[in-house]
């Protein structure tokens, strides 16, 4: 597996407003990146660009070293697959219907799903805890339960690289533990990961790098002991907060107060 | 866990075939004059069958079937095609002001037409383009930077309809009683004045509508899940949003163009079989087809026999019929913890 991720000098605009200015990071194989920033500091604008839903106006998306825009969709949804932040299904769909959707990429034209790709869906819903919700309609789930529906959507994909919007965000303490630990699995398996996440704790314990972002450009990046600091916090999201380093080099984050 | 195979598509296509079939040979049996359904089959598979009851349903009844079938499930899948694409359950074929356009179109005729030497057998063609001429609108205001945005195409859709109204209504009160009467079943949907040597052209649009949407109903599924989320699952989701939108409006066009603007169908045989067969499209579709052409053949066939000596439009009886029908359906899914 790889799943190498490189962009470089990305620089992407939402109508006349410059939302990236300069990006550049790299996701290796075997890592997992964690993007961190206040509201409307750039981050799903680049989970975006990193996805090709979006291309950049200045500078390269480069997926396995290839130009990510010169990959063919149906191979590009081989290798990327995409948690958005919350997804809205007007009609009643069961959950194992959702998650077959993410087999799509690997379907034949007319599109019905074999035995193997029930093999995988189940496997995914199964690694998600979610099987007993698999007939289930989405439109009865509550907002976590539907979370974790779309990553099972994802993992069915069998992606290299997992893209991952405020995953975490309606999970309760386990959950989050869950899904991050599957992206953990993924990595460890020789893919991928981009994670955006405003938990700053989930985040320095799972990510092997962060990147700071703070109004479109790189603040800081690298280990999660090297970007979380009070000083970074500070200036990234207007917070005064201790930061203690656990036994295990993890940097641990308690906001005290607002910061003028 | 229940996932959609061919096994459940054909057994529930097939089913809603031989549902078709029924209603065929109700639609051929019922009306005015009473012929049986016997007979009415008899005449059908004999090629040599003479006498009235054989004029009766060879000449009359056997073409204002085919035509009705054809705008049931020209609408019905026009219904669902629009709803997923818009993502909106509330669509129908008419959301998008394409029956604005084709009722423009038609009434102009049937308003003006006398006075520059038109008859009423131009009003399909008036309305077929008025529908293109609105399709084009859309595509133009929708379709401007690149990407056909539900929202967008819903606001003009919605915009078009309200100024078709009212320009219709201008139209209406320049012409005297006679026009109104006509302009006013033709607005309510009939098939009696259904031109039935359209037929070829309706089938065709059908036909190519239909052709468009089978193929992409797994599209239509994975655009639940928004244009963006579908794109990244390897769909070319701009390309396919604009065949379905094209080839559908064609196919809404040339229904409303023979039958006026038949309610309802496009609304209530998508949401009754959501309802029982669920959301798949790679069932909804075909189904809708074969429902929606079943349900208006039923319709016609009661909109002819219900008051003796008279025809009601099949416009009002859509509505009278199956109101009541999807309201009782509703209910009982809910009933069983189906739907909230």
């Amino acid at each position: 597996m790889s799943g190498r991720l490189e962009i470089a000098g990305v620089t992407a605009h939402l109508g006349p407003r410059a939302v990236l200015e300069g990006i550049d990071l790299v996701v290796a194989p075997g890592e997992v990146l964690g993007v961190l920033g206040r509201n409307g500091a750039g981050k799903t604008t680049l989970l975006r660009v990193a996805g090709g839903a979006l291309a950049p106006d200045a500078g390269r998306v480069l997926l396995d070293g290839r130009e990510l825009a010169s990959i063919p969709r149906r191979e590009r949804a081989r290798i990327v697959a995409v948690v958005p932040q919350d997804t809205q299904v007007p009609f009643p769909f069961s959950v194992v219907e959702l998650v077959l959707m993410g087999r799509t990429p690997h379907l034949g034209f007319l599109g019905f799903e074999g035995a193997h790709d029930l093999d995988v869906a189940r496997a995914a819903l199964d690694r998600m805890g979610i099987a007993a919700l698999a007939d289930r309609s989405v439109l009865t789930l509550s907002g976590g339960e539907r979370q974790l529906a779309m990553v099972a959507r994802a993992l069915a994909q069998q992606p290299r690289l997992l893209l991952l919007d405020e995953p975490t965000a309606f999970l309760d303490l386990r959950h989050r533990l869950e899904v991050l630990t599957v992206v953990r699995e993924l990595a460890a398996a020789g893919g991928s990961a981009l994670v955006v996440s405003h938990d700053l704790g989930v985040a320095a314990r799972f990510c092997d790098r962060l990147v700071l972002l703070d109004g479109g450009r790189v603040l800081a990046s690298g280990p999660p002991r090297d970007v979380l600091t009070a000083d970074s916090l500070r200036t990234a999201f207007g917070i005064e907060a201790d930061v203690s380093i656990a036994a295990d080099g993890v940097p641990l984050v308690v906001p005290r107060a607002l910061a003028f | 866990m229940n996932v959609l195979r061919p096994a459940r598509l054909f057994a529930v296509l097939g089913a809603l075939s031989l549902v078709l079939l029924a209603a065929i040979a109700v639609g051929l049996a019922w009306g005015p004059s009473s012929v049986s359904v016997r007979e009415a089959w008899g005449v059908l598979f004999d090629a040599d069958a003479t006498g009235p009851a054989a004029d009766i349903v060879r000449r009359i009844r056997l073409p204002r079937v085919v035509v009705g079938g054809l705008v049931g499930a020209s609408l019905s899948v026009a219904g669902v095609v629009f709803q997923a694409l818009l993502r909106n359950p509330l669509a129908d074929p008419f959301v998008l002001g394409i029956s604005g356009g084709a009722a423009l179109g038609g009434v102009a005729v049937l308003s003006l037409g006398a006075a520059i030497g038109v008859g009423a057998g131009a009003v399909p063609f008036a309305a077929f383009g008025g529908a293109l001429a609105t399709t084009a609108l859309l595509f133009g205001a929708a379709g401007l930077r690149g990407r056909l945005a539900a929202t967008t195409l819903l606001l003009t859709g919605v915009v078009f309809n309200a100024f078709a109204s009212a320009a219709i209504v201008f139209l209406a009160s320049l012409g005297g009683m006679a026009e109104g009467t006509s302009i006013f079943l033709w607005l309510i949907g009939n098939l009696a004045s259904a031109r039935t040597e359209l037929l070829i052209p309706l089938a065709a649009l059908f036909a190519l509508g239909l052709a468009c949407a089978l193929p992409l109903s797994r599209t239509l599924n994975l655009l639940a899940l928004g244009d963006e989320s579908a794109e990244q699952l390897g769909i070319p989701v701009e390309l396919a949003k604009r065949v379905l939108l094209f080839a559908t409006a064609l196919m809404v066009g040339a229904a409303v163009s023979v039958s006026g603007l038949i309610g309802f169908v496009g609304l209530i045989v998508p949401h009754a079989l959501r309802l029982v067969l669920g959301p798949d499209h790679r069932l909804l579709v075909p189904a809708s087809a074969l429902a929606g052409a079943a349900f208006l053949i039923l319709c016609d066939a009661a909109a002819r026999s219900v008051l003796p000596g008279r025809e009601l439009p099949v416009g009002a009886i859509t509505a009278l019929a199956g109101g009541p029908l999807f309201l009782a359906l509703m209910r009982r899914q809910q009933r069983r913890g189906l739907i909230a």
